[in-house]
């Protein structure tokens, strides 16, 4: 089965007063069709700007510098602006971390919902109008008929979240990507969206992309995962596998960073930072925080290689370890 | 419903500003020097005819009551006669507003046709060459007085090039003005049907209002550029670039809307300026408005127009900012629902 979307060695640079900043380098993942894939890592480490990147919304100073994005057989950073504009929204919708702020303030939620159903699906605005309090139901929105005349000051952030996930699925997008959804909402509103999300993408047949630095969402709510560290994509596999055996040491340091309350395991942070992406070295950028960090690692930069079945890891000490095996 | 209830509650604000206006504007007449009893009967009249005058006109009374009495006055429509005209002030006034209106309007007019698509491309093209020569322009009109703009605008545009009129008033010499509805020579012109006077209010008009206009399109540029550019980063118009809403719609619906309400406040300033402050160029292009009225009041010291010219320009403002709050409310659901 082919995937949704396949991304090919991506990376993007933002040009800042300091020099170059490399926020992704080299990333490679795909989507699979009916999907939810994960894609954690710390902040800062080019989760959101990845998700730009896939809708082709990185702006100056920053820009796509190498690698490919397929989706529909097509790379979408060869489209010209108006190829991409029967794709963004429409093919690929986005969900934002801030519902709050993500809404227009001055139209009210029923209007932002109902112009995508009349721009994506060419409906009249009466129709629209319909579909779109029928899609807030949808979304569990309690008397959607009178909350759609409502402005998204008068919604919880909760419920300014489904109205995002509304919009983005009002135009039945094949790919829907979630940034960070359940930021800033509390632990039970964050469930219940996590739980739509699911449904939903199940439902509807669209894969989902789902950003966040939480692995406790991540257990809950997807199929695989994919891990970046400091722009560098460095473990992907399936949820399983990757809690019962992460391979890379900066997934291994994260997996036992959980708090946990079944077990008697001692929590442990990860040590050192993020590394500045400044001028970054040619290497993997887990050097500096890596315990089986080797001298190759500061000269090549590790790809990512088959390391079980479906598990995929960039690491040279791994690769080692495996060999001597 | 309750847009009712926040018009009513911002009506029921205005009424102690204008208070407030009338007890300065009367203060400040008050307090100036000068008896004007003495003024009224001259030099060389007896102390006790003085005392007699002072009597007639209330000066004797404590402050209170000649304030009730100026309050009455005014709400009445009596705000004294000019001593130049020789007639009410109230009809001088209502023969020059109208003047001033039209000439307000058409700067204003032009100050936004410019301004704000200037302001939305240079927040857009941010740093480009565009935006640095939106900057210069900008600053150049609000740099460069208007006495000076107007008398160059004259000395080009009529004595070089001759394509404007001799500046000399609303209409071009033999026309007679249109019935008066508005009073605004150009809609009262449409409204007969009388496409001559049209023509010629609007080519008296040109000169004057594009040297306003250029003058007050700088700070609704400077305003709309930087609203803009602080909108443009809002996570709600990056969801609009993701929804896939096309680019003139983010830019001149979404974002333009959301930057609006500093771009009214400072609207509201604009108009309570062109129409108080436009008198230097009323003067240059001998326009009939009330800024010229005020000028020449000044200048023969007729205390009548002066004081109510004070008091007009404060109310203007009051109502121009009751205004301004009522377009808060119809743009921003947050106010409106507060």
């Amino acid at each position: 089965m082919s995937a949704v979307i396949a991304v090919e060695d991506l990376a993007v640079r933002f040009s800042t007063d300091h020099g170059e900043v490399e926020a992704v380098d080299g990333a490679s993942f795909d989507v699979r069709p009916g999907e939810i894939l994960g894609l954690v890592g710390e902040s800062g480490s080019g989760k959101s700007v990845t998700a730009m990147a896939l809708l082709q919304l990185i702006r100056k100073p920053g820009r796509i510098v190498r690698g490919e994005i397929v989706f529909d057989g097509r790379d979408l950073c060869r489209l010209s602006e108006e190829e991409l504009a029967s794709i963004r929204g429409a093919k690929i919708a986005m969900v934002f971390q801030t519902p709050r702020t993500a809404l227009n303030p001055l139209i009210t939620v029923g209007e932002q919902v109902a112009r995508l159903y009349a721009l994506h699906g060419g409906l009249s605005s009466a129709v629209s109008r319909r579909r779109a309090v029928d899609m807030l139901r949808l979304v569990g929105i309690p008397e959607p008929e009178r909350r759609s005349r409502q402005y998204p000051h008068q919604f919880s952030g909760g419920m300014c979240q489904r109205v995002m996930i509304a919009m983005a699925l009002a135009s039945a997008p094949r790919l829907l990507i979630a940034d960070e959804p359940t930021t800033g909402l509390d632990v039970s509103t964050a469930a219940r969206i996590l739980d739509l999300l699911r449904d939903l993408g199940r439902d509807t047949g669209a894969s989902i992309l789902l950003i966040t630095h939480d692995l406790g969402v991540v257990a809950a709510t997807c199929q695989r995962v994919a891990v970046m560290h400091a722009g560098q994509m460095v473990e992907i596999a399936p949820v399983r596998a990757l809690f019962a055996r992460p391979a890379h040491p900066y997934t291994r340091a994260l997996v036992r960073s959980i708090p946990r309350a079944d077990r008697e395991v001692t929590m442990e942070p990860i040590p050192g930072a993020v590394p500045s992406l400044l001028e970054p070295p040619p290497g993997c950028r887990y050097v500096g925080r890596c315990p089986w960090v080797e001298d190759r690692c500061r000269r090549e930069k590790p790809s990512l290689s088959e390391h079980a079945a479906d598990h995929l890891v960039a690491c040279f000490a791994v690769e080692d370890r495996r060999a001597a095996v | 419903m309750t847009f009712l209830i926040y018009f009513l509650r911002r009506l029921a604000l205005v009424v102690p500003t204008l208070l407030g206006v009338t007890i300065i504007t009367f203060t400040l007449t008050y307090l100036l020097p000068g008896n004007p009893a003495v003024v009224k009967a001259g030099p060389l009249v007896p102390p006790e005819v003085v005392a007699e005058i002072e009597k007639a006109m209330g000066l004797d009374q404590p402050a209170w009551v000649q304030y009730w009495r100026y309050i009455s006055g005014v709400v009445q429509g009596d705000l004294g006669t000019s001593a130049s005209t020789g007639r009410p002030v109230l009809e001088d006034f209502q023969q020059r507003l109208p003047a001033t209106l039209e000439l307000t309007l058409a700067s204003l007019l032009i100050a936004l046709v410019i301004g704000i698509p200037l302001g939305v491309q240079s927040a857009v093209h941010r740093d480009t060459a565009l935006d640095h020569v939106g900057r210069i322009v900008g600053v150049a009109g609000v740099a460069m007085p208007t006495f000076w703009t107007g008398l160059i605008a004259i000395y080009v545009f009529f004595y070089l090039m001759g394509v404007a009129p001799p500046p000399l008033g609303r209409l071009g010499a033999g026309l007679e003005p249109p019935p008066t509805f508005t009073g605004l020579y150009v809609v009262d012109g449409l409204l007969t049907g009388n496409w001559k006077v049209v023509g010629s209010a609007l080519h008296q008009l040109m000169l004057p209002s594009i040297v306003l206009g250029l003058s007050v399109m700088a700070p609704i540029a400077r305003m709309v550029r930087s609203t803009m550019l602080e909108i443009l980063e809002s996570d709600y118009i990056k969801a609009a670039w993701a929804a896939g809403l096309p680019r003139r719609r983010v830019v001149y619906g979404d974002a333009l809307f959301n930057a609006l309400i500093p771009v009214v406040t400072i609207l509201g300033l604009v108009f309570g300026f062109l129409m108080a402050g436009n008198a230097v160029v009323e003067s240059v292009f001998a326009w009939p408005g009330i800024g010229n009225y005020a000028i020449t009041s000044l200048m023969t010291k007729d205390s009548g127009p002066i004081q109510s010219f004070v008091l007009f320009v404060a109310v203007l403002y009051v109502i121009v900012n009751f205004v301004v709050d009522i377009v808060y409310g119809l743009i921003d659901p947050r106010i409106r629902l507060e």
